[in-house]
């Protein structure tokens, strides 16, 4: 192996390294540590001019007690399990949405499909928060939905969507949304148009054709876009403290209330932690469904 | 080289005396076809891509539709399949007209250019595809497939998916698919196009064979007239949405109708002129200044001066160092160029006239010691049956 491979490589791994292992390895750290009112906010720190006797007793103070602590108190069980409960209906509301819209691209002339896939992406071109904060104005009391609704005659009184878990949804799915039509338009634009004449050649009608053809080779498409939408959801603050209300719980606005308000940053730590643990089953899901894919393609 | 079929000689001399019978339904007047196509148009906006086609097809036939793309031989499969609908005229299976019925409820099947077949299947699945969705009782459906996988030799292959194969196993499966629901008729759009040559090869007997066994009507569609050829029992030449000529691939090749079959149809030497005619079937054609005119036979004599093509193909040409006593046409010129084919040689000869004519020689000796050389001056010369004269 020459040089400018193994420079290559190298680049990627040093970059998860710093990025990435190194941080993961102080929050874990931290996690077990005891809090402790001084700056940083927790205890044992390891002090270097005690020598090899300082290193072990440093070593000696950690220990899983803020795990323990974690299933002591059923607001963290409770905040995992509604997180997940958000993420899981968010994605499959966002898979509702965004398969007809990825579906349309697709069977779109294909001079107009880089102009769609533009006004997919062209959100992203304005900050996150002042989207959010748009919705809010959208969806309170007051807000262009109510009144329009109001003015149509639809309803008689407001409907309070704001600080409710609908506003989550509604959040979600609109933040997300690319996320699910690009992979599943990435699935369905490559398909082999002969492939539908083969099926109705062969005595489908054109909806079951849909269905025995059209939604299984999408189907890699529509597992990483639902990963993609689920990873990022379950650990979603910003969408939830904003939108959502009192009754919103959710594992990343703990995490972040843990950290600021309580200034607990070993419990912080250990939620972050066990935040990550349950990620990773997800993200293997993905990478095995990407390696799949890779495959069926050679 | 059309093909026929065997049919039984009488019970006493079974042995080996089997007679060789003429396939040609064509002929009968009594036979009905399977397709016919009625004063088809059919039109995509502004451009026509079929012109008032009509066209016979019947059963058991091999049939070929060939042309240079763009020729509207694949709208001409599309409308068979049901894709496309006419926009004037009719067609007909079985006396049926088909332009109501949608391509999942036609007794015809196609094969795919592209083969589509279901990357998410396994072979198997794939060919169970169209049974599945027919009324075939379910017990039925793994003795049909099986029996595909035999006709195609796929039977190592039935529980692989489509990537995990060949090119000419893939192939394969396409045809299995198209032919497991029994169709009719069987469409092949370019079927060995993605193959290479020796496996191509291969494939046509295959294919043949395939469509004997089963009896099929099958129409293919090529560009290649060599595979055309073939396999066809007929080929239809097409240009800009119309028939040119419907023959057998003997009489495509022998006997073409007009300049374009005849140049489009293997290598052809194409000489223009002027006819008169001499006596009963032969004609006299005046081609250059100072050079004899060359004699030809043709069954309808045209009128005296008449603008011709005179066509002869390179291997009815005879190449001689000395002039040849008995032969009804003779020029001499000198060898241009020589194109090597290994089994034969084309040469290329000038005339004084500035005219190229070829020429081909089967290379009975070596190469070393051939016996014609670039510059060489030497004799072409032809009898006056090996030529046609062309008048469209």
């Amino acid at each position: 192996m020459d040089l400018r491979r193994k420079f290559l490589i190298f680049v990627p791994y040093a970059w998860l390294l710093v990025l990435f292992l190194i941080p993961f390895g102080i929050v874990l750290k931290i996690s077990l540590s005891d809090t402790a009112l001084a700056i940083p906010p927790y205890t044992p720190k390891l002090d270097w001019s005690d020598g090899w006797s300082g290193i072990i007793s440093y070593f000696s103070q950690l220990d899983f007690e803020n795990y323990v602590f974690l299933t002591e108190d059923s607001l963290y069980y409770v905040a995992y399990l509604s997180s997940l409960k958000i993420a899981t209906i968010s994605t499959i509301a966002t898979l509702i949405v965004g398969y007809p819209i990825a579906y349309a691209m697709a069977k779109s002339p294909s001079h107009l499909r880089p102009t769609l896939m533009m006004l997919v992406i062209l959100p992203f071109w304005t900050s996150f928060l002042i989207r959010v904060y748009a919705w809010m104005g959208i969806l309170s009391q007051e807000g262009l939905l109510n009144q329009f609704l109001l003015w149509i005659g639809l309803i008689a009184t407001p409907l309070t969507i704001l600080n409710t878990n609908w506003a989550v949804y509604i959040g979600i799915v609109y933040t997300y949304l690319p996320f699910m039509i690009l992979p599943i338009y990435a699935a369905l634009e490559k398909m082999d148009g002969s492939l539908m004449e083969a099926a109705e050649d062969l005595g489908c009608s054109a909806i079951s054709a849909f269905w025995l053809v059209t939604v299984p080779l999408s189907k890699p498409g529509v597992i990483a876009g639902s990963f993609l939408v689920f990873i990022p959801a379950l650990g979603e603050f910003v969408i939830p403290s904003l939108l959502g209300g009192s009754k919103t719980i959710m594992i990343g606005k703990v995490l972040w209330e843990e950290f600021f308000s309580n200034r607990d940053w070993p419990v912080a730590s250990a939620v972050a932690v066990i935040l990550l643990v349950l990620l990773i089953i997800p993200i293997m899901l993905f990478q095995r469904n990407e390696r799949k894919q890779r495959e069926m393609e050679q | 080289m059309w093909r026929g079929v065997f049919v039984h000689a009488d019970g006493a001399t079974m042995t080996q005396q089997q007679k060789k019978t003429v396939f040609e339904p064509w002929d009968e007047p009594n036979e009905q076809p399977i397709i016919q196509f009625k004063n088809v148009t059919k039109r995509f906006g502004s451009f026509t891509a079929i012109e008032d086609l009509t066209l016979d097809i019947y059963r058991k036939e091999f049939f070929a539709l060939l042309g240079p793309s763009g020729c509207g031989k694949t709208t001409l499969m599309r409308m068979l399949a049901g894709f496309e609908t006419p926009t004037e005229g009719s067609i007909l299976l079985d006396n049926k007209d088909i332009a109501a019925v949608p391509p999942n409820k036609r007794a015809v099947n196609m094969m795919f250019q592209s083969y589509a077949l279901f990357p998410h299947l396994t072979v198997f699945e794939n060919i169970a595809f169209g049974l599945r969705r027919s009324n075939m009782p379910k017990a039925d459906i793994p003795g049909r497939v099986e029996e595909m996988l035999r006709l195609t030799q796929l039977m190592p292959f039935a529980k692989r998916k489509p990537h995990q194969i060949s090119g000419g196993q893939r192939q394969r499966v396409a045809l299995a698919r198209s032919l497991a629901k029994a169709p009719k008729l069987l469409l092949l759009d370019e079927p060995l196009g993605a193959l290479d040559k020796k496996l191509r090869n291969d494939t046509q007997f295959e294919l043949m064979d395939i469509q004997e066994k089963t009896g099929t009507t099958f129409v293919i569609v090529t560009h290649d007239q060599e595979e055309a050829m073939t396999v066809a029992s007929r080929v239809a030449v097409m240009d800009q949405g119309r028939i040119v000529q419907v023959s057998t691939p003997d009489r495509i090749y022998e006997s073409p109708n007009s300049v374009y079959v005849a140049d489009f149809i293997g290598d052809i030497n194409l000489i223009k002129g002027k006819a008169y005619h001499v006596a009963g079937e032969q004609s006299e054609i005046h081609w250059a200044e100072g050079q004899a005119p060359i004699l030809a036979t043709s069954a309808t004599p045209c009128p005296d001066g008449a603008d011709v093509t005179f066509a002869i193909r390179p291997e009815k040409v005879a190449i001689s160092a000395e002039r040849p006593e008995d032969m009804a046409n003779a020029v001499s010129g000198k060898i241009l160029d020589i194109a090597y084919l290994g089994n034969i040689s084309t040469y290329h000869v000038e005339l004084p006239s500035g005219d190229i004519v070829k020429a081909q020689a089967t290379n009975t000796r070596r190469v070393a010691r051939r016996r014609f050389t670039w510059e060489d001056e030497v004799w072409l010369s032809w009898t006056d049956t090996a030529g046609l004269i062309l008048t469209t």
